[in-house]
């Protein structure tokens, strides 16, 4: 049976031999940081939760001194692309469509024929699971047709990996705060004092309640993945999911939604509203939010009602 | 009942706005929250371990990286630039319409890092959009100049926040399946994904007529 325990150790794969050419290129930072991620992804189902934890603040450590840096691996260029774009044509995204049909394809073949009894995948892992074998598919398929050197599907990889740097585990550590949230029970603390605060049994303002929380804490940090353990914890699952019986995946995937929409509301979200205005040379700093505000407010509004109805009306 | 579990809360919200390390403000967060629980260090440690070991899957994404990087290096970037350069000769409204669609289709399928603003917006469709306002409207003043080359970014913006959230292997998607896992509620990445859409299709709607009604406010100031 496949799972993820199959993706774990092909990813731990890509991240060692990453560990490895940022050794080979004199980046012990980066080398030190993807090859403790490397042995998590590894080992960490055989080690103790105690050994994990040391893994973390080891990454952590590394990431906080200020040690995984940017890297220039080789790679073409402009003019290079410029000349094999206009060879290869609108071809080059047929390998990167290969994971999504693969993957969606997959699934729906694999659930919705008999194939789903032969239990080749583990139960809710089959999407990821045939993501991972779209992504092998894909690269091969690259690799048959392109022929690249040998090194430049890791050294390319590895480009792109550098440049998003320690932010890589970002999300991964902010569902583990939202774990630590849940053991620590701080769900059930503001359920009681929001369910205090909130009028019993309304559904509808404890979904804007949701939502606006979501967007504020977004424009606060400037990110909506920070937010998100924290309004789940705090009204997504204590009052929408438990209180009110919701469909957790609308609360989930919209609530994300209207934190996207304070994204477009915060000059805290520099790479996405600040650094634009430098780029395009604009007077106003808040230029690009002007432009947003009119669109993420009413954006807003029509995410309260699609979870109002998809959690709620829909769902009961 | 105590209250202080809530602290941790506080350190992540007043550490992300100080804008110290987030990993180091997350992990912070984490062990104050355990500690004023009532847990010891150890128990801290531990249970710190085992959330991150179970949310592993949400790293794994990053293995599409070498299959993006390698057509980058054969012209991913410079194709679709010329797909937008393609757009051209449309008024200021179409075009940037179509490219909002475009960012939302390609980030949906996985591809969110074509478009974006250093690659795209400022060599392409930023001046692409200001020359088809002139086309259409004439010499811009600086203010409506500055308003069109915004709005070019914001459509940059809001095609990729609601377009890759459809792509269900991405790290937002499977961080709201950790969230709620580790709360008890299994979920699948499709099942959160597909609920993507229907914003999606409100944030096109709603976007393409403020585009609309940009192009006309500055055709409207000359009549």
């Amino acid at each position: 049976m496949i799972g993820y325990e199959f993706l774990y150790l092909l990813a731990g794969g890509f991240f060692a031999l990453w560990a490895v050419l940022s050794l080979r290129d004199a980046r012990p930072g980066n080398a030190a940081f993807w090859g403790v991620l490397a042995a998590s992804f590894f080992f960490g189902s055989h080690l103790s939760d105690f050994a994990n934890g040391l893994l973390v603040l080891v990454l952590v450590g590394i990431a906080g001194a200020g040690w995984v840096k940017r890297s220039t691996p080789a790679t073409t260029t402009p003019q290079e692309r410029e000349i094999s774009a206009a060879r290869l044509g609108n071809r080059l995204f047929l390998p990167a469509l290969i994971v999504p049909v693969t993957a969606v394809a997959g699934t729906l073949l694999y659930n919705y024929t008999p194939l789903a009894e032969t239990g080749l995948f583990e139960a809710r892992r089959e999407t990821l699971v045939l993501f991972g074998i779209g992504v092998l598919v894909a690269l091969a398929a690259s690799i048959a047709w392109l022929r690249p050197p040998i090194a430049a599907p890791a050294e390319e990889g590895r480009r792109l990996l550098d440049s998003i740097g320690w932010a890589a585990i970002l999300p991964q550590m902010l569902a583990a705060l939202g774990a630590v949230f849940a053991l620590a029970g701080v769900g059930d603390i503001i359920g009681g004092l929001a369910g205090a605060a909130i009028p019993e049994g309304s559904v509808l303002l404890t979904v804007v309640v949701f939502a606006l929380g979501m967007a504020g804490f977004t424009m606060i940090m400037g990110n909506a993945f920070a937010a998100f353990p924290v309004m789940a914890a705090a009204i997504g699952i204590p009052l929408l999911v438990e209180q009110y019986g919701g469909n957790p995946a609308v609360i989930g995937a919209v609530g994300m939604l209207a934190g996207f929409c304070g994204t477009l509301l915060t000059p805290m979200a520099a790479n996405f509203n600040i650094v634009p205005a430098a780029l395009l040379e604009l007077k106003d700093q808040n230029a690009v939010i002007r432009q947003q505000v009119g669109t993420a407010v009413p954006l807003w509004a029509c995410n309260v009602v699609i979870i109002y109805v998809g959690a709620f009306l829909l769902w009961s | 009942m105590s209250y202080w579990p809530l602290m941790g809360i506080a350190l992540v919200v007043i550490g992300f706005a100080l804008r110290f390390n987030p990993l180091l403000v997350v992990v912070g967060a984490a062990v104050a929250t355990g500690l004023l629980a009532g847990l010891d260090g150890v128990a801290v440690v531990e249970a710190l371990g085992k959330a991150f070991n179970d949310n592993r899957y949400i790293s794994v994404t990053w293995i599409i990286l070498p299959v993006i990087g390698l057509l980058e290096r054969y012209g991913l970037q410079q194709r679709a630039r010329a797909v937008i350069a393609g757009m051209r000769g449309a008024t200021m409204g179409k075009l940037l319409i179509a490219y909002l669609g475009f960012r939302q289709i390609t980030a949906a399928l996985g591809m969110k890092d074509i478009g974006g603003h250093p690659q795209a917006v400022r060599p392409l469709v930023a001046p692409m959009a200001e020359a088809a306002a002139e086309q259409s409207h004439g010499e811009l003043a600086e203010a409506e100049r500055d308003q069109v080359k915004a709005m070019a970014a914001a459509t940059d913006n809001v095609g990729l926040f609601f377009g890759e959230d459809i792509f269900f292997a991405i790290a937002s998607i499977l961080l709201i399946q950790g969230v709620f896992e580790a709360a008890g509620y299994p979920l699948t990445p499709l099942q959160l994904s597909v609920w993507a859409i229907p914003s999606a299709i409100c944030a096109f709607v709603i976007h393409a007529w403020r585009i609309r009604s940009l192009d006309r406010r500055i055709g409207s100031a000359r009549a």
